[in-house]
């Protein structure tokens, strides 16, 4: 168990700029998960907390200690791959032990820790056998255990469930969280799936092409994404964004949303406004999730609630609720609501927005205000 | 007009219909025909050749198994075979081993790469005849390595195993190397590549040196190619003949002769065509040995992938 701090890292391969300063502290123990599109420098900034790639500028520190230079044998770290990266010509057992016999540790103790994680992940009926053998599911758990029975300080995953079906996808990132709690070590995941990093995450970085957009707890992530970019990409389906301009109302601000047909739609901003005043009279993204935009009767009970009329175009009834699209303003926006909703398309009907979900962005510069 | 639809559509013009069913018998069929006389009719006649009494011409009168024991019997056949165990096992296992090394070294990342690998590969372009004889100027002492050696002011340095009956096999074991090596080099580096990062990535975090991940997790990911390349250089040993004819003519005396050397010589030249054809039958013997359970294996792998 460790914590892990980066520092200002940076990353070039050539001129390329891959990684542009990150910084990330993570407490022991703590499940830390770095999410952002394909290409956005994930693996390499993993590759350089393992040691496998060299850190062009800025520190990485493993309990305090700067392990810039240290081999990635040395950093007692252990590292389930996209691949798996399974030895082929080795079994299971042999996979496993690997590790282990390259660090001189005897037969005996070396037995004894495979078949304690071969029994903890159930596979012990798969020991005898070759990767090549095995389906993705069993591979994947053969990963995990080449990882686990190291014991090392900190746990690094890439993107680990990626090539799994749906089903046993989520099977495993129960299993991965399960794993996590008993064992209690400091954890760094890859993944590009928002929803893998809600679940599992007890801080989420988010990056976007070598740079570091948001590093908070999923809750903070999800109702106050930092900007433009994690709004949209943390959430399925992702936060509306609706064009609009903040104006004074009285002693209190409102938020105005021009309509197709040249009116203007005055949602009254209550609680939330108190950072706006400044905006007055600018343009700004009024930023709203999917089930903060419901229909009347299920709307969440407290919060400052508003109503406005909008016209619904589709309906999507997913199984446990619905999704509607709606034209609010001059644009279309997603609302989640229960399935048994009484929502139409093509009818006009009446729908609550719950306004203390709401956060602004700067049309500028596309952060949070 | 629906019936007119439903007819495949091969049919539909007369001649050009049935042109297009039976084109490619028509263009296979001469060279499978070939083939079939060619290998398989003429491995047959061989074969049969080497039960006659055929002398400097070849006759059909059955004569039984006395060119096969007469082969057995004599000494050059014995030595031709003494030298093709001395020249495989060196050549093949030599070869394997610097295709290998060069292979790993190439893997390195190394700067101009490319050239490099060209340069190894060069020598597999040359027919054996050239190497032979590149190969028998630089071995001979008057003309190649010893006379530059002694005009350098090296007078004792002695290197005469081309006319040494006793190492002049090892000259054409050097030669054959130098020719093949390359050839391995560029099988192992193309298999190099091919090993996925992440495990050898996987394979140092686990503690593993450079020597150690090469040896335990990466060359056992090599046996196909071992056994291709294997494959490869020991049918192009037990055929040799154009190396040792240009190199060393199978001589001083016959110290150098190989099965392919002696059959020539029985055969066109001492008018023995049945103790030819005999030796003939012993390297497609040796061939097919080796031949067949690789073919077996891989067709099986290949089956094996199919499921
Ligand atoms: N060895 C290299 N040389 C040059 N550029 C590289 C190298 N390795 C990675 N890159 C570049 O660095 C960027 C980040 O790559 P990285 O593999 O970290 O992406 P990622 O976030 O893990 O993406 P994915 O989700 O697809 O795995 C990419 O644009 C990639 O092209
Ligand atoms: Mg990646």
């Amino acid at each position: 168990m460790a914590s892990l701090q980066v520092n200002n890292v940076i990353k070039r391969f050539g001129d390329v700029e891959v990684l542009k300063g990150i910084d990330i502290d993570a407490q022991d123990g703590e499940f830390l998960v770095l999410v952002g599109p394909s290409g956005c420098g994930k693996s390499t900034l993993l590759n350089m907390i393992a040691g496998l790639d060299s850190i062009t500028d800025g520190e990485v520190l493993i309990d305090g200690k700067v392990v810039n230079a240290v081999h990635p044998k040395d950093r007692d770290i252990a590292m389930v791959f996209q691949s798996y990266a399974l030895y082929p010509n080795m079994t299971v057992e042999k996979n496993m032990a690997f590790g282990m016999e390259m660090r001189k540790i005897p037969k005996a103790e070396r037995d004894k820790a495979v078949m304690s994680v071969a029994k903890l992940l159930q596979i012990e009926e798969l020991l005898k056998r070759k990767p090549g053998q095995l389906s993705g599911g069993q591979r994947q758990r053969v990963a995990m255990g080449r990882a686990l029975v190291r014991d090392p300080k900190i746990f690094l995953f890439d993107e680990p469930l990626s090539n799994l079906d749906a089903k046993l996808r989520v099977e495993m990132r129960t299993e991965i969280k399960k794993l996590h709690r008993r064992l209690g070590t400091t954890i760094v995941y890859v993944t590009h799936d928002q929803i893998e990093a809600m679940t599992l995450a007890t801080r989420i970085a988010v990056m976007k092409d070598g740079i570091l957009q948001q590093f908070a707890t999923p809750q903070e992530i999800y109702d106050r994404p930092a900007n433009v970019f994690v709004a949209g990409f943390m959430g399925s389906p992702p936060m509306n964004l609706i064009p609009a301009k903040i104006a004074k109302n009285g002693d209190g601000l409102s938020v105005e949303i021009a309509t197709a047909d040249e009116r203007t739609l005055r949602l009254k901003l209550n609680g939330t406004g108190k950072g706006l005043s400044a905006h007055v009279g600018s343009d700004v993204l009024l930023g709203l999730r999917p089930e903060a935009i419901t229909d009347l009767e299920s709307s969440d009970s407290g919060g400052d609630i508003q109503e406005v009329e909008c016209s619904v175009e589709v309906t999507e009834p997913t199984g446990p609720d619905m999704l509607a699209v709606l034209l609010l303003g001059g644009i279309e926006v997603v609302s989640r609501m229960r399935s048994s909703a009484n929502v139409h398309m093509g009818e006009m009907t009446k729908f609550a927005v719950n306004m203390s979900k709401a956060v602004f962005f700067d049309t500028e510069t596309e952060e949070r205000i | 007009m629906s019936s007119h639809i439903d007819r495949p559509a091969a049919t539909r013009g007369g001649v050009l219909g049935w042109l297009q069913i039976h084109l490619p018998k028509i263009v296979l069929s001469p060279t499978l025909a070939i083939t079939g006389v060619f290998v398989y009719g003429f491995i047959i006649w061989t074969t049969y050749l080497s039960f006659t009494k055929s002398r400097m011409f070849p006759v059909t009168k059955w004569e039984g198994i006395s060119p096969h024991v007469k082969l057995w019997a004599n000494p050059v056949w014995e030595k031709a075979l003494e030298n093709l165990a001395i020249f495989g096992i060196l050549y093949i296992g030599i070869a394997t081993v610097v295709g290998l090394i060069l292979a790993v070294m190439l893997d390195q990342r190394i700067r101009q790469e490319g050239v490099i690998r060209t340069i190894y590969l060069y020598p597999m372009a040359l027919s054996f005849i050239v190497t032979g004889t590149v190969w028998k100027w630089m071995l001979n002492p008057g003309l190649g390595l010893e006379k530059l050696m002694h005009d350098f002011g090296w007078a004792s340095f002695k290197f005469d195993w081309i006319v040494n009956s006793d190492m002049a096999i090892y000259t054409v074991v050097i030669a054959g190397v130098w020719q093949s090596s390359g050839f391995v080099m560029a099988m192992f580096l193309a298999g190099l590549r091919a090993v996925d990062d992440e495990i050898i990535k996987a394979a140092s975090i686990d503690g593993a040196s450079q020597p150690i991940i090469y040896w335990k997790v990466i060359f056992p990911l090599m046996r196909p190619i071992f056994l291709s390349s294997f494959v490869v250089l020991s049918h192009l040993a037990i055929k040799s003949y154009d190396l040792v004819i240009a190199l060393t003519g199978g001589g001083p005396g016959y110290s150098t002769a190989l099965p392919a050397t002696f059959m020539y010589s029985q055969t066109f030249t001492r008018n023995h065509i049945d103790i030819g054809s005999a030796s003939a039958v012993m390297m497609l013997i040796t061939v097919a040995a080796i031949m067949v359970p690789y073919l077996y294996s891989e067709l099986k792998a290949q089956k094996g992938v199919r499921q």
